[in-house]
């Protein structure tokens, strides 16, 4: 069982409604953030319009996660059968410790002095930069943006876009800061003051530390897919090359990867392909001049085995981690990414949080939606994402109901199966609406303080249909 | 029954065989297929969408393995379709094709971009395209895969890398490379310049006959490395604004022989 | 044909017009209308909050009351999402999931009714207005509702049919969402009532009253526009009946 991150069951709640209404009003960062995700959607729209059938598209990528998934008990053993027959070595991690502890040994094994990293999510996860900082190995985050991220002492924003928040005179302050260089403006030149820095960095490093977007069981390769090429570069020169990724990344065929990879892409950022899309088997092999001698990779459970064993919300191990979700949603839009206070932002974030980190702390994340929907119209492997959101709020009341709340709602249950006192009840309420408006009530002060509430009809639709002498059973 | 987290007690399971028998016990339970559009009846239809999922037992069958997707974009089906498609797609990623009519016309090519642009230093490989390009050239060359162990900062200080390729995806304008056929893994990644020779027939339609021809060229030794490179190299992190050569080739040349 | 109307409880209760507006649409077309007086709410609020036996409770009741009725058709989207998509799911494996079945094969939309249905995409009505769409996301997302409203607003007389750039964006009712986060329910309707109100439209025209009492609650309040007026929100059941209230 994962321990929670220690806190109380309403602590993170609070942190949550505070960190929104803090943000909302935030009007300057929540319209560049805004502005920055505008391109996205267009981007992303022309992209779709070069699929002959972008439903089919999303159908064959669903199916190909669905039939991995749900057949993990023989694919996963077959990848790893298959990645070390090509000289990969497979470790097993429990949990975040378990895996932390996995990493520390083979970076101390390696001898490692210097230690370049490319995005991982699932390092976030477990919380592994700390893990190897604390044991005085410095770590190095090559991709840009969460170099940046690194730089700021946050974690990412987005999991796709870890800096969408920070603009470019905050990057050149921080590069001044950090790397003594001088100020610039211009896209372009930061990028450049970033590569300059990387480059010594990646030729010094002895060990490279990537993450995986896909495990393919049929010949034992694992997928990276990146913009920047720092992955490659992170699995291309260090003498050691350690993978960390979730069970959950299987698929069965290579030929998988042909929808999977552009859906990824066009889902996630509007390309039509990222631009590297990287298959390791495993070690340099006899007969190749570069390469790592060895390749570890760390396969991760903590949690996903429950989310497998639990058939309504099993589809959300599909994820292929494309952001689309975080993209559309209005909650993310409007709370922006460090509300959430999890590793995994936004829509899917919600959803799987409660299963990784013990649904009483985490339900709020799953209410804190309107349920539009979008998260689930953009999903490229069509997880019932929105509908999730749903399922963990009913599993919450079940087993942790708010008391209040629940007496709430089942008194509303008398009052509808009574259309007598339904009437009744609609009538005292309207009489006495305007006099409720100008009550000062703690629970809604902050509802009626952004709005204007409407007055009340004389008469219900009921009592004008009866009046009028008209047809009703 | 669960083993103990983070300890291999005696007697007790390995965290593989832990999490393989959690796998298996998950897996007893059956998920309901997903709603997939294109099976669901057609628009007017009565039933709500959560339900119609659920009602599907069959197996994984409903929609067959097939190769050859007609709902993908489209890759061309002769080899004119599939070279425009090619070109159209190279120019919005930014990179440079060109087309020569042999090896010797190729190797001008690279002498006068060594030229104007004043490199130092070309790395490359040994491969029958590949190394008359050299042929000429006015600076330094680095082979990656000569009698000396590979040298990472000689090819941190090369100015351009030239490597030959697996494939050439229409599709998606995607240069395949692998380890095997590319000189290794470094030399496609780490130099500025990444120059790519290849000849026509190299050109395939899709994304998916690309990884097939991989998978059976490989024919159970898949390389340690294989590369689709769409593009140069590129971020959005800043503002969301494309910047090109972020870590990798901040250009990418095609050069098409044939 | 007979139509059975599904009133929501807060149309019932609280805007009531745009219950007789869709008596009125019917009507003119040549059908009768019913309202069984038995209906309350359909549970939607306990749902969705996850209270889903107390909500099964209210959606057996409702089950029952509309128990024959050919058609049932209601002016709210996310009321006849509920009933149509939600009911099956929630009654599964219980004796009330074939009723829950037939239910959800007779419940419709009120635009959707018309175009899909009837066949309908002129009523003869006239609304001489500038007016935008907002589509609310159950309708939207749920029943597939986006065309109809309008093919039908497009039919009418001497009405400028506009459209805002975040059409498909959530207005941020929710239900109790905007109670319980009020801060977020107020800046997406920031994001979706300022988009509607800078088309310059007299009036927003929606098919989800909830929609409605968001938007108009918000705009009301908070929209300061360079004219000085500021759009009114309207039932697209009221305006096919031809006059605003």
């Amino acid at each position: 069982m994962i321990a929670s991150d220690a806190q109380s069951p309403q602590l993170a709640k609070k942190k949550f409604l505070r960190d929104a209404t803090v943000h909302v009003q935030d009007t300057g960062h929540r319209t560049f953030v805004q502005k920055a995700l505008g391109g996205y959607f267009v981007s992303r729209d022309a992209q779709k319009a070069r699929y002959r059938d972008w439903e089919q598209a999303r159908d064959a990528a669903s199916l190909a996660k669905w039939s991995a998934v749900n057949r993990l008990d023989e694919l996963l053993p077959l990848f790893v059968a298959n990645f070390e027959a090509n000289g990969g070595q497979v470790h097993w991690a429990r949990d975040a410790e378990e895996a932390r502890r996995i990493i520390l040994d083979l970076v101390r094994e390696a001898k490692a002095k210097a230690i370049i990293k490319s995005k991982c999510m699932t390092s976030e996860e477990i919380h592994l930069n700390a893990a190897l900082e604390k044991d005085g190995y410095g770590v190095i985050e090559s991709d840009l943006g969460e170099f940046i991220q690194q730089l700021r002492g946050e974690p990412p924003y987005h999991f796709v876009f870890p800096c969408m928040h920070v603009r470019r005179e905050e990057i050149s302050d921080l590069f001044g800061k950090f790397l003594g260089t001088p100020p610039t403006s211009s896209p372009e030149e930061l990028t450049m003051i970033a590569r300059r820095h990387m480059r010594q960095l990646y030729v010094d490093a002895d060990v490279g530390i990537t993450g995986a977007n896909f495990l393919v069981a049929e010949t034992g390769q694992i997928s990276i897919t990146e913009n920047e090429g720092n992955a490659r570069l992170t699995a291309a020169l260090p003498r050691v090359h350690i993978s960390l990724s979730g069970i959950e990344k299987v698929v069965e065929h290579l030929d998988d990867l042909a929808v999977l990879l552009p859906i990824l892409a066009t889902a996630g950022a509007g390309q039509q392909m990222t631009c590297y899309n990287t298959l390791y088997a495993g070690p340099r092999r006899d007969g190749e001049c570069d390469g790592p001698e060895e390749m570890h990779l760390v396969l991760l459970d903590n949690s996903r085995t429950a989310i497998l064993a639990d058939p309504e919300q099993r589809d959300s191990l599909h994820c292929i981690r494309c952001g689309a979700c975080l993209n559309v949603c209005p909650i993310f839009k409007n709370v922006g990414g460090f509300t959430y206070g999890t590793t995994y932002q936004g829509p899917i974030g919600s959803v799987i949080t409660p299963h990784l980190r013990g649904l009483s702390d985490w339900n709020h994340l799953s209410a804190a939606s309107s349920l539009c929907g979008a998260c689930s119209d953009v999903c490229p492997v069509r997880i019932d994402i929105h509908h999730h959101l749903l399922h963990n709020r009913r599993n919450a009341a079940r087993t942790a109901p708010n008391r209040l709340e629940k007496f709430g709602h089942q008194i509303f249950v008398i009052v509808a199966s009574r259309p007598w006192l339904f009437a009744a009840g609609g009538a005292i309420f309207r009489r006495t609406l305007g006099v409720l408006k100008r009550l000062p009530l703690p629970l809604l002060r902050d509802w009626m303080a952004t709005r204007t509430l409407p007055a009340a009809p004389r008469k219900s639709f009921r009592q004008q249909w009866r009046q009028a002498g008209k047809d009703s059973l | 029954m669960k083993a103990a987290v983070g300890t291999l007690a005696a007697g007790g399971m390995s965290a593989r065989d832990t999490i393989l028998l959690r796998v298996r016990e998950a897996l007893r339970l059956p998920a309901p297929m997903p709603h997939f559009k294109s099976l669901l009846p057609s628009v007017g239809s009565d039933i709500p969408s959560t339900h119609a999922g659920s009602t599907s037992s069959a197996g994984l069958a409903i929609l067959p393995l097939d190769v050859a997707r007609p709902w993908l974009p489209d890759g061309g089906d002769t080899p004119e379709s599939q070279l425009a498609i090619l070109a159209t797609n190279l120019e919005k990623l930014r990179a440079q094709m060109h087309r020569v009519a042999d090896l010797s016309a190729a190797a001008d090519f690279v002498l006068s971009l060594a030229r104007t642009r004043d490199w130092k230093r070309v790395a490359y490989h040994g491969h029958a395209l590949v190394e008359p390009l050299l042929a000429g050239v006015p600076c330094a060359t680095y082979r990656v895969d000569g009698a000396d162990a590979f040298d990472k900062s000689a090819l941190e200080h090369c100015d351009a890398g030239i490597t030959a390729c697996d494939a050439i995806v229409a599709q998606t304008g995607s240069i395949l490379v692998s380890s095997a056929t590319s000189g290794g893994r470094s030399l496609s990644i780490l130099p500025h310049v990444h120059i790519v020779v290849a000849t026509l027939d190299q050109i395939v339609s899709t994304l998916g006959d690309a990884l097939h021809a991989a998978k059976h060229r490989g024919a159970g030794r898949m390389p340690s490395m294989l590369s689709f490179i769409t593009g140069p190299s590129r971020t959005g992190d800043i503002e969301r604004i494309l910047v090109l050569g972020a870590h990798g080739p901040k250009e990418l040349i095609l050069i098409l022989v044939g | 044909m007979k139509i059975s109307l599904f009133i929501p409880c807060f149309v019932d209760q609280m805007t009531p017009q745009v219950g007789v507006a869709v008596a009125q649409v019917f009507e003119r077309l040549g059908h009768t209308c019913e309202f069984r007086s038995g209906q309350t709410c359909c549970g939607q609020p306990s749902f969705n909050s996850g209270y889903w036996d107390e909500a099964r409770e209210v959606a057996i009741r409702a089950i029952g009351v509309f128990d024959g009725a050919e058609v049932v058709v209601g002016p709210s989207g996310s009321c006849v999402a509920m009933m149509r998509v939600f009911y099956p799911e929630l009654l599964k494996d219980t004796p009330h999931e074939t009723a829950a079945l037939d239910l959800a094969a007779r419940t419709f939309e009120f635009g959707e009714f018309l175009v899909k249905k009837l066949g309908v995409t002129d009523v003869g009505a006239r609304f001489p207005h500038r007016v935008t769409y907002h589509d609310g996301c159950h309708g939207l997302r749920e029943l597939r509702v986006k065309d109809e409203p309008r093919q039908l607003l497009r039919a009418v007389r001497d009405l400028e049919l506009l459209e805002c750039d975040e059409a498909e964006s959530c207005c941020g009712f929710g239900g109790l969402f905007s109670v319980k986060f009020p801060m977020i329910s107020a800046a997406m309707a920031e994001v979706k009532g300022g988009s509607l109100a800078r088309t310059q439209c007299d009036y927003i025209v929606s098919s989800d009253p909830s929609c409605q009492l968001q938007l108009d609650g918000w705009l009301q309040r908070n929209w300061r526009s360079p004219t000085g007026t500021i759009p009114r929100t309207i039932h697209l059941a009221e305006v096919l009946a031809g006059a605003p209230t």
